[in-house]
């Protein structure tokens, strides 16, 4: 299989990627090898086979609901590239 | 007089212990090494010399005082994917260039908290992505054997710093391989645990449900000493298992009387390199003369578990590293709006593997591609799974090679990513089935390359395979081989 250009640039804006031009070529060559090789799974039957998604035998584990300290606002906005009045600077969400 | 950096942890400590050497000594000793021979190895992203001594010289109280710990004032690295409170962790990649998190991984708290000395944040590929160190965004690491060629992936800057006598132990991650293959190709010992034996908090997620921590060292029994502080159960990880921690040295007794060993005929692969396959060979004829009990078994779905690691692991991956959007951590690249920020910053701040991995994991949970890739791929890994679980009701032990061949070029590999995701495919099918693996150093090949016997156990099984490394490294002398650097 090939990949399309537009599917490329599709997953990128799902991904929230920036891609250059040759980055999409580079990435739809490579991608569509890597998925061709992918296609022999699909070659076994799996009818019968629940999927493995964890391969522990725990599932939801809960714990006491107690309150505790979290990490310290200061400490967690040492790391943020732009901070403004204890909180976290963002560009523009809505025009 | 000593080379304090020749000791294994196991006689370090008993120097420590007795007075002899003060953890200030071996600490300086290592951090002298680093400053002469780093520059050719580039194993380290962070050296910590002065935090390095502060702590050492808190050791040297607590053994003063008669403490008894047996990684007391012993100095070791860690991969840069783990957190350390205040100390730059990037995990390899530009995107968090900087990021000082508030908090240690538990691993490395557990290890603090024994006395252990972080000597400094070892290099490895972007987000653990990769099988050769390439991957990293700041530099390439040598391997100690030959400095043209790779260390392995992705926790290479720690095989390189143990084979290199730059730490006596160190920690690293493996998600398809990522502890084995460079213990192989850097002939150190490297072991993974079972998933869910060591808790990934503070591991800067790369595929969560493969993800784990695990120890080098020169010896099997300083991987079991180091094991026996990292393991165990953590409320902060809901997958971290709550099973009593047994004392992994217990385990480690010279003869294979009784072991039964597995040999998998589909792990004898075309490609594989005839010297690799011979000296494996040799090392599994060495285990039976120490009485084990060798027969030929079927893993029959070996050869699927590359496909579906590599769209289960960046399926995970995609959603994983959604977080790193120069908001809260990282350098930003603003570009007007908040989506464009995102993506710019993304964009410029990830590595081409890290973005492919990304691309290809988003297109495999997509519309319409769900059920047909990332659906398929975990029906196929409960068939990987159970190969395994049928396996280990015949044998106790399952040994093979970890690598197909020994370390490759640096750049050999870097123009084809399919060429570079079959290093793993030993590896791999052992983290779909979360159960646990070491890789010892069995030989070398006739460039003196060094080759990683690999051991398989069932999951929680670490005591088999620690006691069948052992034994059968007991009995050897590969160990004891240094690289002239």
């Amino acid at each position: 299989m090939t990949l399309s250009l537009e599917q490329v640039e599709h997953i990128a804006e799902l991904a929230k990627l920036a891609l250059s031009d040759e980055e999409k070529a580079l990435y739809r060559e490579q991608l569509s090898s890597i998925l061709d090789y992918a296609e022999r799974i699909q070659q076994i039957d799996t009818d019968d086979i629940s999927p493995t998604a964890t391969v522990l035998p725990v599932h939801t584990v809960l714990r006491e609901d107690v309150s505790r300290p979290g990490a310290p606002r200061e400490k967690l906005l040492e790391n943020a590239a732009v901070q403004e009045d204890g909180m976290y600077r963002v560009d523009t969400i809505l025009e | 007089m000593i080379n304090l950096t020749d000791l294994t942890i196991k006689d370090a400590q008993s120097l420590l212990q007795a007075g002899e050497i003060t953890s200030v000594d071996l600490t300086q000793a290592y951090l002298d090494r680093i400053a002469g021979i780093d520059d050719t190895l580039q194993a380290f992203l962070t050296v910590t010399a002065d935090q390095a001594l502060a702590q050492a010289q808190q050791a040297d109280q607590r053994l003063a005082k008669g403490e008894h710990n047996p990684l007391l004032g012993v100095p070791l690295a860690y991969k840069d994917v783990l957190c350390t409170k205040g100390i730059q962790t990037t995990c390899g990649s530009k995107i968090l260039e900087g990021y000082r998190p508030p908090y240690s991984a538990r691993a490395i708290e557990n290890l603090d908290a024994a006395g252990a000395v972080m000597l400094g944040k070892t290099n490895c590929d972007e987000f653990a992505m990769g099988s050769s160190t390439e991957n990293s965004a700041y530099q390439v690491t040598h391997n100690p054997w030959d400095i043209e060629r790779v260390p392995g992936g992705s926790s290479g800057g720690s095989a390189a710093a143990v084979a290199g006598r730059l730490a006596p132990g160190a920690l690293g991650t493996d998600t398809g391989g990522s502890i084995r293959q460079p213990a192989s190709l850097c002939g150190c010992v490297g072991l993974k645990p079972s998933y869910g034996r060591v808790s990934r908090y503070g591991l800067v997620a790369y595929a969560s449900s493969l993800d784990q921590i695990g120890p080098f060292a020169r010896t099997v029994e300083d991987v079991a000493l180091i094991l026996n502080v990292i393991t165990g159960y953590d409320p902060q990880d809901s997958t971290s298992m709550n099973l009593p921690v047994p004392d992994y040295t217990a385990a480690l007794t010279p003869d294979l009387k009784g072991v039964r060993v597995g040999v998998p005929k589909e792990y004898f692969i075309e490609g594989m390199q005839p010297a690799v396959e011979k000296i494996v060979r040799a090392a599994i004829d060495q285990m039976v003369a120490l009485g084990a009990e060798v027969k030929e078994i079927s893993l029959p779905h070996t050869d699927m578990a590359l496909p579906v690691y590599y769209l289960i692991a960046p399926a995970e991956a995609s959603a994983n590293l959604a977080r790193f959007e120069g908001q809260r951590y990282g350098p930003r690249i603003s570009a007007g709006s908040m989506w464009d920020t995102y993506k710019q910053t993304r964009g410029e701040g990830f590595g081409p593997e890290v973005k492919r991995r990304i691309m290809l994991g988003t297109y495999a949970l997509s519309t319409g591609y769900y059920d047909a890739y990332y659906l398929k791929a975990q029906k196929v890994r409960t068939l990987i799974k159970q190969d395994y679980d049928r396996a280990f009701e015949e044998v106790d032990v399952i040994a093979c090679p970890v690598s197909p061949t020994t370390a490759f070029k640096i750049g050999e590999r870097v123009d084809d990513p399919l060429q570079m995701y079959l290093s793993d495919v030993l590896s791999l099918a052992v983290n779909l089935a979360g159960i646990c693996g070491i890789s010892v150093p069995c030989g070398f090949d006739a460039d003196d390359l060094p080759v990683g016997l690999q051991l398989l156990g069932p999951a929680f099984g670490e005591e088999t395979i620690l006691h069948t490394a052992y034994a059968y490294e007991q009995s050897t002398d590969w160990h004891t081989r240094v690289p002239e650097l």
